[in-house]
């Protein structure tokens, strides 16, 4: 629904004749439709009256430029507001105390307190060479400090030992002392998950807060949540004044709004965002990304950067150049079906493009998702060298034996040899266009 | 009956509290017009019913009632009534068949939503109920969650089958079936890890686990259940469409109702999907698993607590 959100606008202007400055009655129309995409993405509804009557002050009067349509420069006006609201840049955590540093982290339940806690606890130790020590606090939860202290040991990092039976303020008695003693620069205190309406279980916090005085004090939040996101961490920020949110499962497909709501609450910027179920899936937050999620825009910087990541620099260039020199062969073909699928997938990719959305419908339904790019990779590798370098070798019975070898029909060979085929032409076509002329084309002109 | 109902209510209070207070403040006036309708869609959208539902549910009133008088009492009245047909149809408790032995309940969800601590309420009220029932703890990915489950065995008195971490949960799901059958259980709980459901690799991994447990019996999982928590927005339509096409979702559990954020996204996904709502979960001990009742629900919802 919401990739049409630029289709949309698209369609009330074009019944504008008259380009120019967009007026007033044309802004209101699209308005009403960045409203509903709004509150689609779960942004909380007095943020978005808010949000719209500001954007709406910006809009009108503004002159359309000559290249772009009015629907794309109210996109820009929106995206640039959403971004600023977010917090133009991200924003590093403050641990310039007298160590230990005390991390606090709060939350509902279910909303990723533990794993954030240990994905924390390896940034810290790994990027900012700290010493890390964890404690959990959770003695609700069964289990759950065992949990803590299982992904303690599997990054390296420690954990206070478990005394049952002990209360949450002792417990951070203890933790404090130790930390101390063993010369920690930081402790990650983990909190049960708790009600924000839940008042004897809130008191404990505030206790656990006045006795740490944490130097951050983190909302853990799942980026599912709904409407009630604004209540969470108002409740939350009132309590406890928080100092930062960590966002989490923003490797999900939900739009993110409750971003938008928990920043303009509380005022405290999105420190970090949860990306995956493993410990190092864990990024410091960007919220232009976010904001071109929440308007179904894509997101083409965090596509830009996993694309780096993904790319070995020296393969990368040696790939160009062999693509100019028109010799890509299926070896070559291999390793960028594999770093599509370091990149997460087609769906990783197709969701950070922009207007891509739908695409992803379309490529799974012809059969292209990641499991067919497994299978391709499998038919390349039960190829010879000799065989990846020069394809028209193929003959039938050599594609009787690469079928048997990767478990996959011959018909699937063919398959891949006509798309190898198809992406050869293309290359020969883009070495012909240059660079300028691959980017008119665009994506879109790479799978049609 | 009387104890569920109040703690249900006590749970949606705080929320039906703003949601009165909201529609108080949007009938300020007594004729119903379009900027009240306007107002009204609104406060529907901040319980998370939706932006279509919502319309739908104003619609309805500015067809029956636009431009005659209406007080704030008709109007609730007249939303709980819209609401609970929306979900009277979707209210039923799951039915064991006990001739089955073991009845077999395979738990899905996203990761945080409540999935273990469901399988233990689930695992009390059956046996509560006389059933002889078993855990498999699948989850056997988030460190310590088949730890969770054997203090909550331990706790009940259920036996919970398990494997290392990292073992594979399918293989473990096709062994604990045998167990069951061998015990003759009643019911075999399977607990899974949680998963986003865009993640195509771990969904593929949960219909792994549909597949080879469908080589004992084909009609194997008789109940999957999708864990949904109360407090996620609009991308619960998401979960149950994937969730669905992948693993055959045949029920819904709403868990973590206690908190502020409840039922809208209830609403929409009974008008969508029409999938059983069988339980809500309305606290962290193992009692806390109640019937889902779509009057109790909408009444509790937007009219006043008495």
């Amino acid at each position: 629904m919401f990739n049409n959100l630029s289709d949309k606008l698209n369609n009330i202007f074009t019944a504008l004749k008259k380009r120019g400055a967009l007026k007033e009655e044309d802004v209101t129309a699209a308005m009403r439709e960045i409203r509903i995409a709004l509150l689609e993405a779960d942004v909380a509804l007095p943020v978005v009256k808010e949000f719209i009557d500001t954007v709406k002050e910006k809009a009108i009067g503004q002159e359309v430029v000559d290249s772009v349509t009015p629907a794309q420069m109210v996109v820009k006006i929106v995206h640039d507001q959403l971004v600023a609201i977010l917090g133009a840049e991200s924003s590093e955590l403050n641990l310039k105390v007298t160590p230990p540093a005390v991390i606090l982290m709060a939350g509902l339940q279910g909303s990723g307190k533990t794993t954030s806690s240990a994905k924390l606890a390896k940034f810290l130790k790994d990027k900012q060479k700290k010493k890390v020590m964890m404690a959990s606090l959770d003695v609700y939860r069964p289990a759950a400090q065992e949990q803590l202290k299982i992904l303690g040991a599997s990054i390296d990092v420690e954990t206070l030992s478990i005394v049952d039976g002990q209360k949450p303020l002792d417990i951070t008695k203890r933790a404090l002392k130790e930390a101390k003693l063993s010369g920690m620069d930081v402790l990650i205190l983990d909190t049960a998950g708790r009600l924000h309406v839940d008042d004897a279980l809130m008191d404990e916090l505030i206790a656990v807060h006045k006795l740490s005085k944490p130097a951050e004090t983190l909302l853990v939040a799942d980026a599912m949540t709904g409407q009630d996101a604004v209540n969470v961490a108002k409740s939350f920020h009132e309590r406890l004044t928080l100092t930062g949110t960590i966002l989490t499962r923003v490797d999900g497909d939900a739009r993110g709004g409750a971003a938008l709501s928990m920043r303009q609450v509380t005022g405290c910027p999105i420190k970090f965002a949860g990306m995956g179920e493993k410990v190092d899936q864990f990024e410091i937050f960007h919220p232009d990304r976010i904001a071109g999620r929440i308007l179904g825009m894509g997101d083409i910087v965090g596509l830009v950067e996993k694309a780096a990541e993904a790319a070995d620099e020296k393969e990368a260039a040696k790939l160009q150049k062999k693509i100019q020199r028109g010799n890509f062969d299926l070896g070559d073909m291999e390793s960028q079906l594999n770093q599509m699928l370091n990149m997460g997938g087609m769906g990783g990719i197709m969701k950070m493009m922009p207007g891509m959305g739908n695409m992803q419908e379309k490529l799974l339904g012809a059969g292209i998702d990641d499991k067919a790019i497994k299978r391709q990779i499998a038919i390349i590798r039960s190829m010879t060298p000799k065989e990846r370098k020069f394809y028209k070798l193929l003959n039938a019975s050599r594609k009787r034996r690469i079928a048997a070898g990767a478990g996959v029909p011959v018909q699937d060979i063919n398959r891949l040899i006509k798309q190898y085929e198809g992406m050869h032409k293309m290359m020969k076509k883009m070495k012909k266009l240059g660079k300028k002329g691959m980017l008119r084309g665009g994506l879109e002109g790479l799978f049609s | 009956m009387a104890g569920w109902f109040n703690k249900l209510k006590n749970g949606l209070k705080k929320s039906s509290d703003k949601l009165t207070d909201s529609v108080t403040q949007v009938f300020t006036h007594k004729k119903l017009d379009d900027q009240t309708l306007d107002s009204l869609e609104e406060v529907l959208i901040t319980a998370d019913l939706g932006v279509s539902v919502a319309s739908q549910i104003v619609d309805q009133l500015r067809d029956e009632r636009f431009g005659k008088e209406i007080s704030n009492d008709e109007i609730l009245t007249f939303l709980a009534q819209k609401i609970s047909e929306i979900l009277d149809p979707v209210a039923h408790k799951l039915k064991i068949d006990t001739t089955k032995k073991p009845y077999v309940v395979l738990m899905v969800g996203v990761n945080g939503s409540g999935k273990t601590t469901t399988v233990a309420k689930m695992a009390k009220q059956w046996t509560d109920e006389g059933l002889k029932v078993s855990i498999a703890a699948c989850d056997t990915f988030r460190a310590a969650a088949v730890e969770q489950l054997e203090v909550w065995g331990r706790r009940l008195d259920v036996p919970v089958f398990k494997k290392e971490l990292g073992a594979d949960a399918a293989g473990l799901a096709y062994e604990s079936y045998d167990k069951a059958r061998k015990n003759q259980d009643d019911v075999l709980l399977i607990d899974t890890a949680g998963r986003l459901q865009n993640n195509t690799d771990l969904m593929n991994e949960l219909v792994k686990i549909v597949r080879v447990l469908r080589k004992h019996d084909a009609d194997l999982p008789h109940a999957c259940l999708l864990v949904l928590d109360a407090t996620v927005g609009q991308n619960a339509h998401s979960q149950v469409e994937t969730f669905s096409k992948m693993v055959d979702v045949t029920g819904l559990i709403l868990t973590k109702l206690d908190g502020t954020a409840k039922g809208g996204v209830v609403v929409s996904l009974a008008d969508k999907f029409k999938l059983p709502i069988h339980a809500i979960g309305v606290g962290e001990s193992a009692e806390d698993l109640q019937p889902f009742t779509a009057k109790d629900f909408a009444k509790g919802l937007v009219l006043k607590n008495e």
